[in-house]
């Protein structure tokens, strides 16, 4: 264990061969992760705890570091050596638990090339246990690390310190074994500072952003027609062979779906094996792949936390703070990631906030694809309408909810770590299990929500509700009593939706009144139980009651605006 | 003269001379290296009431303007 963004997840995986995800970022590991691994005949568990710096727990993380602590046979403290004084603080507590410790001297090189010397042999005279210098991302020093589990590592002598005592003891060691020699500001300190002060940090955030989604719009376009388009030309034929030997009937009308103009269409005729599959891998999958490869280098480089400076000021009057910007971000990917990286705000308010308004209103690559094959043929003008209307809602919808909503927002407390140039291993690594997750996670749901429309369209039961609904729907909405049967299946399946409002011929602004409603008032299937995962049933409810009213209402008034009465 | 790192103009250097707050939010300024003797440095403070990055020991960190205004420093030149 030890301080955030100290690099506890490098050393782990270099010790157990286990992935884990890693980056420039204090607060990555949220969830602790086990693995294991051998030696000699025995087998050893290790466990990777969230960062923490104090045993006097201030968040959730630091309470699941705090637990496994308690039942740990040898625990190894990595400190991170550019910033020795603060990390002896946690080893100092540490020393007092009385239990085996390793201390692992990380970012060994880094401190050399800033101009920081530490005495390790000194260090480990007045700390009294083994000090391990590392560079864990090269692999350096962690075999000899690994080298103290066969051995006996002795108890510490167990010291109690008063809080007053542990400063005076901390300043002591630190001077004793600590040279620092001057350094130059470098070109990283002057980029530093450009993109954290505000007059020049705010222009140049703004050009990473449009940069980084031209790049994924780019590269993912250019991944769709030469590589994935030709794939599936492959697999046309084996389908269509497939399709005629199930014949027409129920099961044909499920996996395959409608024949249009005599063939199957991979975007319009909706079956498990046709459009189920053609969406996710042949559409959504080239966009996502590219956007972690992208959040990868972000991360990795150290400019997210500068990001989330940047936007504080934004996000503190939604009820959340700077951190806020890390699930908007990985939610623009995919929502189920997004979601799930709302653990990284400290309250229960603020974490509510954050996974209602990503669900309501961050596209994602999927919905963002749906809204640029919807909407893209009337031009560019109305899919910014589109992205206007989600903004305001996101922030209209944020401050109402931050003053509603019981509990407290914490403010940005966020160590800003220096830039480091990413390794291309890391953020592969980091981009293949990311994908992993994606598809683990958020494709069987999504098979799952593709099965049950297809089945409560083929019993006739969606049209039956479409016809209940459609009033509602043209009355309120404007919309032609055939958008409907679009608007519900949208419930489970966003992707369907864009062969359904196409042929309906709607003029733009119905379009846009019926995208946009489609893209707030229900997340996909795999949002949908991450949100119940996160929030708890209550909290998904109450969640879920927001998105319906918000795309209800806006949808309303954008009818009215848009359309007229 | 005290004043708080919120009124600390950006660019001076200051000494820490305390925290004002409980327990709680003492050891959580202390545990990231906010401790009363460090040379405190204001890199931006952003407007509009965002927040304020502080330099400590070649460290940036942000704070917001709760917790910077319960730094209290001393001008050292």
């Amino acid at each position: 264990m030890g301080n955030p963004n100290v690099g506890k997840s490098v050393v782990f995986s270099r010790l157990t061969g286990t992935h884990v995800i890693t980056s420039n970022f204090p607060g990555t590991t949220v969830d602790y992760s086990q693995g294991a691994t051998c030696l000699g005949r025995e087998r050893v568990f290790i466990i990777d705890a969230p960062g923490t710096y104090s045993l006097d727990p201030t968040n959730p993380a630091e309470e699941v570091s705090l637990r496994i602590l308690n039942e740990a046979d040898i625990v190894v403290n990595v400190i991170d050596a550019t910033n020795l004084e603060r990390n002896l603080i946690l080893t100092l507590e540490l020393l007092s638990r009385n239990v085996p410790l390793l201390v692992v001297l990380n970012l060994w090189d880094e401190a050399a090339h800033t101009g920081i010397e530490i005495d390790v042999s000194r260090l480990q005279e007045l700390l009294g246990v083994p000090v391990i210098p590392t560079v864990a991302v090269t692999g350096e020093g962690i075999a000899e690390l690994a080298s103290y589990f066969s051995q006996d590592v002795p108890v510490p002598e167990q010291k109690n310190y008063s809080d007053q005592e542990k400063w005076v003891m901390i300043g002591q060691i630190t001077r004793e074994v600590q040279t620092i020699t001057h350094r130059h500001h470098t070109l990283r300190d002057l980029i530093s500072d450009i993109t954290i002060k505000p007059i020049t940090g705010l222009p140049v955030a703004v050009l990473v952003i449009l940069v980084s989604l031209w790049t994924v719009i780019f590269i993912g376009e250019t991944c769709i027609t030469y590589l994935t388009d030709p794939l599936f030309e492959l697999y046309l034929p084996i389908i269509t062979q497939l399709s005629d030997f199930i014949g027409p009937g129920f099961v044909q009308q499920v996996l395959i779906g409608q024949m249009v103009n005599g063939g199957i269409d991979f975007e319009q005729s909706m079956g498990i094996l046709t459009t189920g599959l053609y969406v996710p891998f042949g559409i959504v999958l080239p966009y996502v792949i590219v956007f972690y490869i992208l959040a990868a280098l972000l991360e990795d480089s150290g400019y997210l936390p500068r990001l989330a400076t940047l936007t504080d000021t934004f996000f503190h009057r939604l009820g959340m703070h700077g951190y806020g910007i890390v699930p908007v971000f990985l939610g623009l990917g995919c929502n189920v990631p997004g979601i799930l990286a709302t653990r990284v705000l400290e309250t229960r308010k603020q974490r509510f906030i954050a996974a209602t308004l990503i669900a309501i209103s961050i596209p994602c690559m999927a919905k963002t694809a749906m809204i640029f094959g919807t909407i893209g043929q009337f031009g560019f003008l109305y899919i910014l309408l589109v992205i206007a209307v989600l903004a305001v809602v996101y922030i209209t919808i944020g401050m109402i909810l931050s003053r509603v909503i019981h509990g407290e927002c914490p403010e940005i407390f966020l160590e800003i770590p220096p830039y480091r140039t990413p390794r291309l291993n890391m953020v592969l690594k980091k981009t293949w299990m990311r994908l992993v997750a994606f598809i683990a996670e958020a494709v069987p749901y999504l098979f799952l929500g593709v099965l049950l429309v297809n089945i409560l369209y083929a019993t006739g039961f969606l049209a039956w509700l479409g016809t209940v609904l459609a009033p509602l729907i043209v009355s309120w909405l404007g919309l032609p009593k055939e958008a409907s049967g679009a608007l519900l299946t949208g419930f489970l399946r966003k992707d369907l939706a864009i062969g359904m409002l196409l042929p309906l011929d709607m003029t733009p602004q119905q379009m846009v009144v019926a995208v946009t409603t489609l893209t707030m008032y229900f997340p996909c299937a795999g949002a949908f139980a991450v949100l119940y995962r996160e929030l708890g049933f209550s909290g998904m409810i109450k969640s879920v009651i927001v998105m319906a009213t918000t795309a209800f209402f806006v949808g309303g008034i954008m009818r009215f605006i848009l359309i007229g009465i | 003269m005290a004043i708080s790192v919120l009124e600390l103009e950006e660019g001076k250097t200051a000494k820490i001379i305390g925290i004002q707050g409980g327990h709680g939010m003492q050891n959580q300024l202390r545990s990231i290296g906010i401790l009363e003797g460090k040379d405190i440095v204001v890199v931006t403070h952003h407007p509009f009431k965002g927040p304020v990055v502080v330099k400590i020991d070649r460290k940036m960190i942000s704070l917001g303007r709760g917790l910077a205004s319960r730094i209290m420093v001393e001008m050292t030149s």
